[in-house]
């Protein structure tokens, strides 16, 4: 009976350390991955790191100086105008579904499509924005790239709005319409407020996300060898730039390339570190 | 019973009552009268006929075992279920000759008049004085001036004014828990109801934060008719003039709360008071 009992206790041990060790052999072999890619990363990327890549334009092939000034700009800009595009369709969306829509046949349809669409494939929707845009305009442009960022930026937006205001408490919503202040009063003056910060980590991740998207915009923005601003024009950006010089048989273009997946890369960490110590200081 | 005397003058002398100029009934007087009032959540009956004044400028409390519907029946006073489908309301409550009820009732206006108060303190998300401006502001528009003046009254009149005064443009939340509620208080007569609806104000409080909430009601209760909903019968016995008792969505038994304490009429008043049930 007790030697039973200890040979029963023995193998209920022996099959802990097995679960656990293979645990943290997966969760090692996660991690090797990400840091190697990370390493080689700096280790390549930074050895083109300096101030002229900064400075200069993209070079023409065969040249040994130049920069990604024009394709930093490029990405800022349409970054920029998707987000602008893509939130306030995002956040009005995800305020009817937790606020207007509960429980509603409509709102679970919505939220279907929306999770639909936060699943599709980025290049479905470059494709689905060429269409659309690039061939009714005739030409590439900053806006069809645009238009294609804000599309992956709605559904995130969506579901981080509607999920964070669920989770401000109903009471506060009672108390606000027991002042007698009307639902929308309610909903902008006080849920939003407690959910600012949960809402904002939100579009800073659709950010983070769409700065390193390269399908939609090899369909749409294209990509621009000089400097431009022009919307109405192809314009160069970061991921797109990669792309291309990666494959080029020059040297400093694939060492340019390095560099830009350095700085790309470096810039969604920021966003993602300030994005998380937001969601941490919110209480 | 360990209550101020009983026409302990209002203790900030700048108050003016919102009663002062207007005329108003003598206290006392049924303020609202409720009248065969059902509820119903979807199918599930949850107040069954339930009559019962509640009388001007005193202390009404409803008292009962979990799930009898008190909290229920306070929360049809200010239409608080309007926010919530397939919850509806059956029989009438009369207020200043309107029903409450009535479907082309205004709920924001009937809310400024019908103030609430919660159980868990629900201070919002931004400093103290701008909570308790946030109600004002949703009916008026005053110059800064006269809005410093209503929020400092509020304040006073809820015997918050001396602990805030230093920290105005503070968060609402980075008040203690007591402190919070009196801040609900505050925010919820600014506005000027004539009446308060307390939903177990101090069941999440400590004793002295409680002690505190009592001292309040008791002073404002010159100037509001006051419901609290309460689990706590010495509670209802300290602030209450008139109480009522209810188990299963019924009003078993309504009176004056000596009354009701110390010789109730029904036999499940007296089990329940007397702690053999509930």
């Amino acid at each position: 009976m007790d030697r039973a009992s200890t040979l029963m206790y023995r193998r209920r041990r022996m099959r802990n350390r097995l679960v656990l060790v293979l645990s943290i052999a997966a969760a090692v072999s996660g991690l090797i991955w990400l840091v190697a890619i990370l390493a080689e990363l700096v280790w390549r990327g930074a050895a083109g790191l300096n101030l002229q890549v900064f400075t200069q334009m993209t070079p023409p092939p065969g040249s040994d100086t130049g920069g990604i000034l024009n394709a930093l700009l490029g990405s800022a800009v349409l970054t920029l105008i998707g987000t602008l595009i893509g939130t306030p369709i995002g956040i009005l969306a995800g305020t009817y579904l937790a606020e207007y829509g509960r429980g509603s046949k409509l709102s679970s349809v919505v939220r279907f499509i929306n999770d639909v669409l936060l699943s599709a494939p980025s290049i479905v929707i470059g494709l689905f924005v060429y269409q659309i845009v690039v061939t009714s305009m005739g030409h590439f442009s900053a806006w069809a790239g645009a238009v294609a960022l804000a599309l992956l930026v709605i559904p995130v937006v969506v579901r981080t709005t509607e999920n964070m205001l669920k989770l401000v408490p109903n009471q506060l919503r009672e108390a606000a319409s027991a002042l007698g202040a009307p639902r929308w009063i309610m909903i902008s003056q006080v849920v939003y407020r407690a959910a600012r910060a949960g809402v904002i980590t939100g579009v800073l991740l659709a950010v983070a996300r769409i700065s390193g998207e390269t399908a939609p915009l090899l369909f749409t923005a294209l990509n621009n060898q000089f400097w431009s601003t022009d919307l109405n024009q192809p314009m160069a950006n970061l991921p797109v730039m990669i792309y291309r010089f990666a494959l080029s048989p020059y040297p400093y273009w694939q060492q340019l390339a390095w560099t830009a997946a350095l700085v790309i890369t470096a810039a969604i960490l920021l966003l993602n570190v300030v994005a998380r110590s937001l969601i941490r200081t919110k209480g | 019973m360990n209550n101020p005397p009983d026409d302990a003058a209002p203790p900030i002398q700048t108050y003016i009552s919102p009663h002062a100029t207007a005329p108003s009934a003598p206290r006392g007087l049924p303020k609202i009268d409720i009248n065969d009032l059902s509820f119903f959540y979807g199918e599930y009956q949850a107040l069954k006929n339930i009559s019962l004044p509640l009388h001007d400028r005193m202390v009404t409390a409803f008292i009962g075992p979990s799930g009898c519907g008190k909290s229920t029946l306070l929360r049809i006073l200010n239409r608080m279920y309007d926010l919530y489908p397939k919850q509806r309301a059956e029989g009438k409550v009369m207020m200043d000759e309107r029903n409450i009820l009535d479907p082309k009732q205004d709920l924001n206006m009937l809310r400024a008049r019908i103030g609430m108060v919660f159980q868990k303190p629900t201070p919002f998300p931004m400093s103290v004085y701008n909570n308790i401006a946030f109600g004002i502001r949703l009916y008026e528009k005053v110059p800064k001036s006269e809005m410093d003046d209503r929020v400092q009254t509020a304040l006073k009149r809820s015997a918050l004014w001396d602990e805030v005064k230093n920290k105005l443009h503070q968060s609402g939340l980075s008040l203690s828990g007591g402190q919070q509620q009196r801040l609900c208080i505050a925010r919820t007569i600014a506005v000027r109801p004539q009446v308060l609806l307390l939903d177990e104000p101090a069941s999440a409080l400590d004793p002295i934060s409680t002690a505190k909430i009592e001292e309040l009601i008791y002073q404002l209760k010159s100037d509001y008719t006051i419901v609290i909903v309460t689990h706590n019968m010495q509670q209802a016995a300290r602030v209450a003039d008139y109480t009522a008792f209810m188990y299963m969505g019924e009003l078993v038994e309504f009176g004056q709360t000596q009354q009701i304490f110390t010789t109730p009429r029904e036999s499940r008043t007296e089990d329940y008071i007397t702690g053999r049930f509930g």
